[in-house]
């Protein structure tokens, strides 16, 4: 099962709490806000991953499964 | 309805109301503070603070629902099933029991909504959730005047106070940093790093 | 050095422009009648508009006839055309020439989408105050009802990003003129939630000639593999801006002498827009007006802006001041646009005009790198890419500017206009 991991940038606010949950592959840029690449996701951090989509408080990241 | 000796349940509902109450405050003020980037640090991340938030809710709820069912099995005052859900179908302290319905349904709506956030619009999850401001002002009221503690005696009206003051210090807080640095969308224009 | 003797372009969008005052009539002459559809069915249309190469005018130069094919194939909803004319761009005026002197036949065009999607409401979007507004109210009115479907006039606020595609979207259906994440696009799920097409003018202008000549006549001018003409604004040194048409495959340098801009003189040309890139004079005379082309030299077709920098004025403060426009246009919706932008602009400035400290340099780079890509609209990879390009064409400029010896000519007028935004977004 791949996964990739985005996130829409109109409704992220810089809260940060995917980069806590999957610090392995979200990074925060200066102000706050995540840089996600897009590529596909390793297989053990696919969990990690929808823990970050929970957490997010304004529901910012977006999965998408193939 | 015999069999059931009243004093313990008459304890078990006064205690459990006051272990309610005082985790709907501290789940009231994470959720105010989880909002503000100061509380985290390398040791606690904000998603602690969140997690914290969600569990002591959902225990909150366990204790509210353990304080109304006792309530309701103690034959000592009779409040009567319906008062579980319906405001105002209380003979005993109708209004104040009431005020404390109205909490217990609308928490069951927060918590609800909450755990099926990801199907709702984001602005309608919102709005529900910041019922939470009536919410606890009206479990509060019910604490205060229909809990005996409070009523007659010293600690529930210092618990009372205290939970209080934590609150608008939350509250505070959460004012201030809007107006301070660490709002999120603070523009660095002009600073090389 | 050779020049290219001069050619006699075609006119084909601008033919018949300013002949009359009488646009409809003028229109009428020139084109003759829209072709009815029992002559030229939907199916007819994307045919023609497929055979002919037709690419996409608005910038991103996708194939109009596979767009078209691709709405006319959603199943289950009326699919809406949309045309923009919301030219953004403040070096380019096309869409402006073309709506105010030919309205008619971009809305020929549009009719001729609408048919060939099996559209039941159109809409075009100008920005609000623009001259060509009245011009297509006019033009509607005139038209009446034999237009097959019916076409509503839009006066979106006059800010850089209020035409993307999304954001018109939004516009349209009720909400602010900002750009929105996306997917869906708006060719699935558009306004009223339909498939919309969305299309720049000049593409219609063209699919309202196809219409009448065909897709073999479109053929027969300008580069093989990206066919037809194009409308270029071309600024320069003492020359008001002008609009020509070119076919595509013309050099950027054949199309300076047309407009006897000095080209021994000039040493950069800015190409696309303020999205767009700088190149270097020299290189960018050769090269020639595709998207092909343009793509290999790391630079892109755009809105069609070719603006040769003066040899009066400094590059480095062009840039900056344009930057500094771009970074007042965002939308203020996405972090990394609406923080790095503004952060980038103010670099280019202290570069520009002193009171640089060497150490913004590794920040400007690394602005640089983690802006583009990480917006909901193409805002932010535009303006970094028109900074990138900025840095590496000018670098000897650069290199005295930020040894403390900036140029007297970057204290001088400016020359790439940067109109404010609007008030609002609604």
């Amino acid at each position: 099962m791949t996964l990739r991991i985005r996130v829409n940038p109109v409704a992220c606010e810089a809260h940060g709490l995917c980069a806590e949950v999957l610090p392995e592959w979200i990074e925060l840029d200066e102000w706050g806000y995540p840089i996600l690449d897009g590529e596909e996701l390793p297989s053990q951090l696919v969990a990690h991953a929808r823990r970050a989509a929970k957490a997010c408080p304004t529901l910012a990241i977006v999965l998408g499964g193939e | 309805m015999t069999g059931f000796s009243t004093a313990p349940l008459w304890y078990a509902t006064r205690s459990t109301a006051i272990v309610a109450f005082v985790l709907l405050t501290v789940s009231m003020f994470l959720g105010i503070a989880a909002t503000q980037r100061s509380i985290a640090s390398r040791y606690w991340p904000r998603f602690a603070t969140q997690d914290l938030h969600r569990n002591v809710s959902l225990l909150a709820l366990g204790f509210i629902t353990a304080h109304i069912l006792t309530t309701l099995l103690d034959t000592f005052v009779y409040v009567g099933w319906w008062a579980a859900f319906v405001p105002g179908t209380s003979p005993y302290r109708r209004f104040w029991v009431a005020l404390g319905t109205l909490a217990f349904d609308a928490i069951l709506v927060v918590i609800a909504s909450s755990l099926v956030r990801h199907r709702l619009p984001l602005r309608w999850w919102r709005a529900v959730h910041w019922s939470v401001y009536v919410v606890w002002p009206l479990a509060f009221v019910h604490f205060l005047e229909t809990g005996t503690d409070a009523a007659h005696g010293r600690f529930g009206l210092w618990l009372d106070i205290v939970a209080l003051l934590s609150l608008l210090v939350a509250v505070a807080m959460r004012l201030s940093a809007a107006n301070g640095p660490s709002g999120p969308l603070r523009s660095v224009a002009g600073r090389p790093r | 050095m050779t020049r290219a003797a001069p050619v006699t372009w075609p006119r084909r969008l601008l033919a018949g422009i300013g002949d009359s005052d009488d646009l409809y009539g003028g229109h009428l002459e020139t084109w003759g009648p829209l072709p009815a559809a029992s002559a030229l069915p939907p199916a007819a249309v994307i045919d023609a508009v497929e055979k002919s190469g037709l690419l996409g005018r608005g910038g991103a130069g996708f194939p109009a006839g596979r767009k078209m094919r691709t709405v006319a194939a959603a199943a289950n909803r009326r699919p809406v055309v949309v045309a923009n004319g919301a030219e953004g761009e403040p070096a380019s005026g096309k869409d402006v020439l073309l709506l105010s002197r030919a309205p008619h036949l971009v809305l020929d065009g549009v009719q001729l989408a609408a048919r060939a999607v099996g559209a039941d409401e159109a809409h075009v979007a100008v920005h609000r105050g623009s001259p060509a507004a009245g011009v297509v109210r006019a033009a509607l009115v005139r038209r009446g009802s034999s237009d097959a479907v019916p076409v509503q006039l839009h006066e979106v606020p006059s800010r850089y990003v209020a035409s993307e595609e999304t954001a018109l979207v939004h516009y349209l259906n009720g909400g602010e003129a900002r750009p929105t994440f996306s997917p869906p696009r708006p060719f699935e799920q558009g306004v009223g939630r339909r498939p919309t097409l969305v299309n720049n003018v000049e593409t219609l202008a063209h699919v309202a000639a196809i219409a009448r000549h065909g897709d073999e006549w479109f053929r027969e001018v300008g580069d093989r593999d990206e066919p037809g003409t194009l409308l270029v604004s071309i600024s320069a040194d003492g020359l008001a801006r002008r609009v020509a048409e070119v076919p595509t495959g013309t050099t950027i340098g054949a199309v300076a002498d047309r407009a006897r801009v000095a080209r021994d003189s000039a040493g950069a040309v800015l190409v696309g827009g303020y999205f767009g890139s700088w190149l270097p004079a020299a290189y960018a005379w050769q090269l020639p007006l595709t998207h092909r082309a343009m793509r290999s030299a790391g630079a892109a077709l755009g809105a069609g802006v070719v603006a040769v920098l003066p040899a009066s004025s400094c590059g480095i403060a062009e840039t900056a001041r344009v930057m500094a426009y771009l970074a007042a246009h965002n939308a203020g919706q996405c972090g990394p646009c609406l923080n790095g932008l503004p952060a980038i602009a103010t670099a280019l400035s202290r570069l520009a005009s002193g009171g640089w400290d060497e150490r913004w340099w590794p920040a400007l780079e690394r602005w640089l790198a983690v802006v583009p890509g990480r917006g909901a609209c193409r805002h932010p990879d535009g303006a970094v890419r028109f900074a990138s390009t900025a840095l590496s064409v000018f670098a000897e400029d650069v290199a005295r500017h930020r040894s403390g010896r900036p140029c007297a000519a970057a204290a001088g007028p400016a020359w790439l206009p940067t109109p404010r935004p609007a008030e609002g977004w609604r």
